[in-house]
């Protein structure tokens, strides 16, 4: 089932400060929409606001999947999201962690599955560390590991090599060539502006 | 087949699960919590030295519930708060739906709460002398006022949990909504401290708890969607 995004005229302001408006888009299954422009030129909201934690000031975001548009909260199963505000659990192990999110989004998965998908970002020999003890390019591995552990349709990446190395970067670059629903990256990596399909420059 | 409420309750005992093996591993909340009431009763006792530990039942019944009351209020916040200064609501909301957050977080302030008073109840036996005239009536009345204080305060947790300043938030928003459990786990205590005094006298404070248990629980399902996904 393929999805839509689409981006309505998007405007986000705070008491006396414009961010950003009249942000269009339509995004479509297997597309790619890179966001991108300086430090506090709204990236990051505009993100949060695709995410549903963030309401825009004007406009509106819609999902449909096959034809059929989403309520707000629907698509919250359907979401992968690696941000610099999503955090993991530091006083849990990546095991623990992975078990923890999918047991509440209704997912069982053994700790050989587990230790699959830990493998893919290279961490399967932290698994049983605490997040704590982990790098932060170690805690951004674990990110993708968890954001991909539902196989979700909207993948959305805010920062999406912060702190990784060259190894880390090529693997991210794996994983967004490889993803097959909607991706959303925010980022201003200029060499990042290649996966984009479509790309939104936001000005300060 | 799993259905939706078993579903919910297994979600719920998970959020609870990750709750007590992160406070096992960093004891954010018991050591605000048990400190909290072993100094308080300690110092309550001190300040009573001089009666020789013979004091009035009302008051020995008002200390015990003020006891119970801040201690909790130092502790019973920080699960939701955690989940917002460390930034792991953000996965939280992503991936799990409402219900099993605040049936989670319920659970897991009660155990906090029964291990408070394991701890605290005796101790406060022995330092002010309490004799308790009536075990089931005693029970009851600690067990329906700390359901009902912990209903209540989860889900004012929640609330508090994005605003700046939390503390004072907390015990504003909490302390109204605590009053009436407070006037009748009060009055019921004293009954049960009361010699002679059967459990059926001490009907209407129970039924008031009871009810308001079970009218906070229902309301704090209802009300938690919008509290923790606006």
């Amino acid at each position: 089932m393929g999805l839509r995004l689409i981006l309505d005229g998007l405007a986000k302001s705070y008491p006396g400060r414009p961010v950003f408006s009249g942000i269009s888009a339509e995004i479509e299954q297997r597309k790619r929409l890179v966001i991108t422009g300086p430090n506090g030129s709204g990236k990051s909201t505009l993100v949060r606001i695709i995410c549903g934690f963030v309401r825009p000031t004007k406009g509106r975001v819609t999902f449909e999947i096959e034809d059929q548009e989403l309520a707000p909260l629907e698509i919250r199963p359907h979401i992968g999201l690696v941000s610099p505000d999503l955090v993991l659990y530091d006083e849990l192990t990546a095991f623990e962690n992975l078990t923890f999110f999918a047991g509440v989004a209704g997912l069982h998965f053994s700790i050989d599955e587990l230790s699959v998908r830990l493998d893919r970002v290279g961490l399967h020999k932290r698994g049983r560390d605490l997040v704590g003890s982990y790098s932060s390019g170690m805690k951004q591995r674990l990110k993708y590991c968890l954001a991909l552990l539902r196989d979700p349709k909207l993948l959305l990446l805010d920062e999406p090599t912060a702190n990784l190395d060259d190894e880390g970067k090529s693997l991210i670059g794996d994983i967004i060539e490889s993803h097959n629903g909607v991706l959303v990256m925010a980022t201003n990596e200029q060499t990042e502006l290649r996966y984009g399909d479509e790309i939104i420059r936001l000005d300060q | 087949m799993e259905t939706k409420l078993s579903g919910s309750i297994s979600k719920s005992f998970a959020v609870f699960l990750k709750d007590i093996k992160s406070e096992l591993r960093t004891r954010y909340a018991i050591n605000a919590i048990l400190l909290f009431a072993i100094v308080t009763v300690f110092a309550v006792s001190f300040a009573l030295a001089k009666t020789g530990g013979k004091i009035e039942i009302i008051l020995q019944a008002s200390l015990l519930w003020i006891v119970i009351y801040f201690s909790s209020l130092s502790g019973l916040a920080q699960s939701f708060i955690k989940e917002e200064e460390s930034r792991t609501a953000v996965a939280l909301r992503l991936y799990s739906p409402a219900g099993p957050v605040f049936g989670g977080k319920l659970i897991f302030n009660l155990v906090l709460l029964a291990v408070m008073n394991l701890i605290t109840i005796p101790l406060f036996s022995v330092f002010l002398s309490l004799e308790i005239a009536n075990y089931p009536l005693f029970l009851s009345v600690i067990l329906l006022g700390s359901l009902g204080m912990v209903g209540t305060t989860t889900l004012v947790a929640a609330i508090i949990s994005k605003a700046s300043v939390k503390g004072a938030l907390f015990a504003v928003l909490s302390f109204p909504l605590l009053l009436p459990v407070l006037m009748m786990a009060i009055s019921g205590t004293r009954k049960a401290l009361t010699p002679g005094i059967s459990f059926s006298a001490a009907g209407m404070e129970l039924q008031v708890l009871a009810s308001y248990l079970i009218v906070m629980t229902v309301l704090g399902f209802l009300l938690f969607d919008s509290v923790w996904n606006d």
